[in-house]
């Protein structure tokens, strides 16, 4: 049995841990609620977009741009995968690691080469140990990016798109639904396939005066578009990385806690018996002087 | 006659959403103003100065790329980035200036994706810069 200063020695470290784990949740709450806000932001902007994008692609034949058109053939495809750039948030980075490689096998199971854009460090990490194939890793860049550098993401992928390096590109990011489920989702982003929009909107898109012309603005919307989900992408990734550390870091609190009473419970009852095997001592001492 | 409703979108966050009666943007086919009744329409947004008048007075933003749409006396430009004359750091944008001015002077031979971005930041700023000498 563990010795009183063993058990004593214990708690402390217990409850140190304890003070780590609030003070991280505290800090995931505080970074939540500013990246939150900035996703509330943008969602005037998305809605609008989408809207716009909808009204004028319905009824417009997909030919007029190579970003519309599917290849026949797909023999390489890209992923843009978002992990966070550090652990303790639970099972947020395994979730959509798996995710990535279950998605990657099915490819590569239909005779497709894969090759990985990377987001974040977790992710860099376990995709380099592997040896997949990067094209390119971005790291510790959450809560610094602006629109002009998802710009330069998406010409990026829109140059290799269209000089045939790669035939489809996808995206897996992790979608914030409510502060206790985040789930890794799937997003198809070249090719572009418009948002299909009701019957009755399209009678309204017929109505616009559209400068230059309906079909170069769509043109010139479609690298938008793209630009629009990514940043979109990156927005709900960080929301969800900041709720699932919130909701484990108050989790291993809790646990901490827990910990702290069983052990208060075994230092009692190891003290209850030193006393108790002192008394016995001392009673059985006092005894053998009167017998003698 | 009824007043136009203005609003103006970037991606962080809603620079403007209020009445006005009349506003003037840089469109892709030239700048285009905007009166109550306009019909609807669709444009690009190039980087330039746009003007809008509330009532009260004038006011003069910088926008960079986008687009815009006037649909029942409501116009939404959605840009890159919007800024009133009177929050543009005008040291920042001559600096800006400067660094890409020097960018593009180093080598104009190769028309890379740099130069691109470079020819755009002096854009960029010169609009910046026009809209603050403007104001002033």
């Amino acid at each position: 049995m563990a010795t009183l200063r063993d058990i004593l020695r214990k708690i402390g470290a217990v409850k140190k841990t304890q003070q780590i784990t609030k003070a991280m949740n505290m800090v995931a709450a505080a970074k939540l609620r500013t990246t939150q806000g900035r996703m509330e932001n943008f969602k005037p902007y998305a809605g609008k977009f989408a809207e716009v994008l909808g009204n004028l692609a319905s009824g417009m034949d997909p030919g007029i741009h190579p970003l519309l058109v599917k290849k026949e053939e797909v023999s390489r495809v890209e992923l843009l995968h978002f992990t966070a750039d550090r652990g303790l948030c639970g099972s947020f980075n395994v979730n959509t690691v798996n995710a990535a490689q279950k998605w990657i096998k099915g490819q590569q199971d239909n005779g497709r080469d894969c090759s990985l854009t990377l987001v974040g460090k977790k992710g860099r990490d376990f995709f380099r140990k592997q040896g997949a194939n990067i094209t390119e890793s971005h790291i510790q860049i959450y809560g610094m990016i602006d629109i002009s550098f998802i710009n330069q993401m998406t010409r990026g992928f829109i140059t290799r798109y269209l000089s045939d390096e790669i035939d489809e590109v996808n995206m897996i990011y992790t979608r914030f639904i409510s502060m206790a489920k985040q789930e890794p989702t799937l997003v198809k982003l070249i090719p572009i396939e418009p948002p299909q929009k009701e019957a009755e909107t399209e009678e309204k898109a017929a109505e616009y005066l559209c400068e230059p012309s309906a079909e170069k603005l769509l043109i010139e919307l479609l690298p938008k578009h793209i630009c629009v989900q990514i940043y979109n992408a990156f927005l709900q990734n960080e929301v969800s990385e900041h709720a699932a550390r919130m909701s484990a870091m108050d989790n291993a609190t809790k646990n901490c806690s827990d910990i702290v009473e069983n052990l208060t419970l075994v230092y009692n009852k190891a003290r209850q018996a030193a006393i108790t095997a002192e008394l016995m001592d001392i009673v059985g001492g006092a005894e053998a002087i009167t017998k003698a | 006659m009824g007043r136009l409703f203005l609003e103006i979108v970037t991606p962080e966050k809603i620079v403007v959403s209020q009445e006005v009666d009349s506003v003037v943007a840089p469109g892709t086919d030239g700048e285009f103003g905007v009166l109550p009744g306009h019909i609807h329409f669709l444009t690009g947004i190039v980087p330039g100065e746009l003007r809008y008048n509330t009532g009260a007075g004038k006011e003069s933003m910088a926008v960079t790329t986008g687009f815009a749409e006037v649909s029942n006396d409501k116009v939404s430009i959605l840009v890159d980035a919007a800024e009133k004359a009177s929050e543009i750091d005008a040291e920042r944008a001559r600096q800006a200036m400067e660094r890409a001015r020097e960018r593009l002077g180093k080598d104009r031979r190769t028309e890379d994706i740099d130069t691109l971005r470079a020819e755009a930041a002096v854009r960029r700023a010169i609009v910046r810069i026009r809209v603050i000498e403007k104001a002033i």
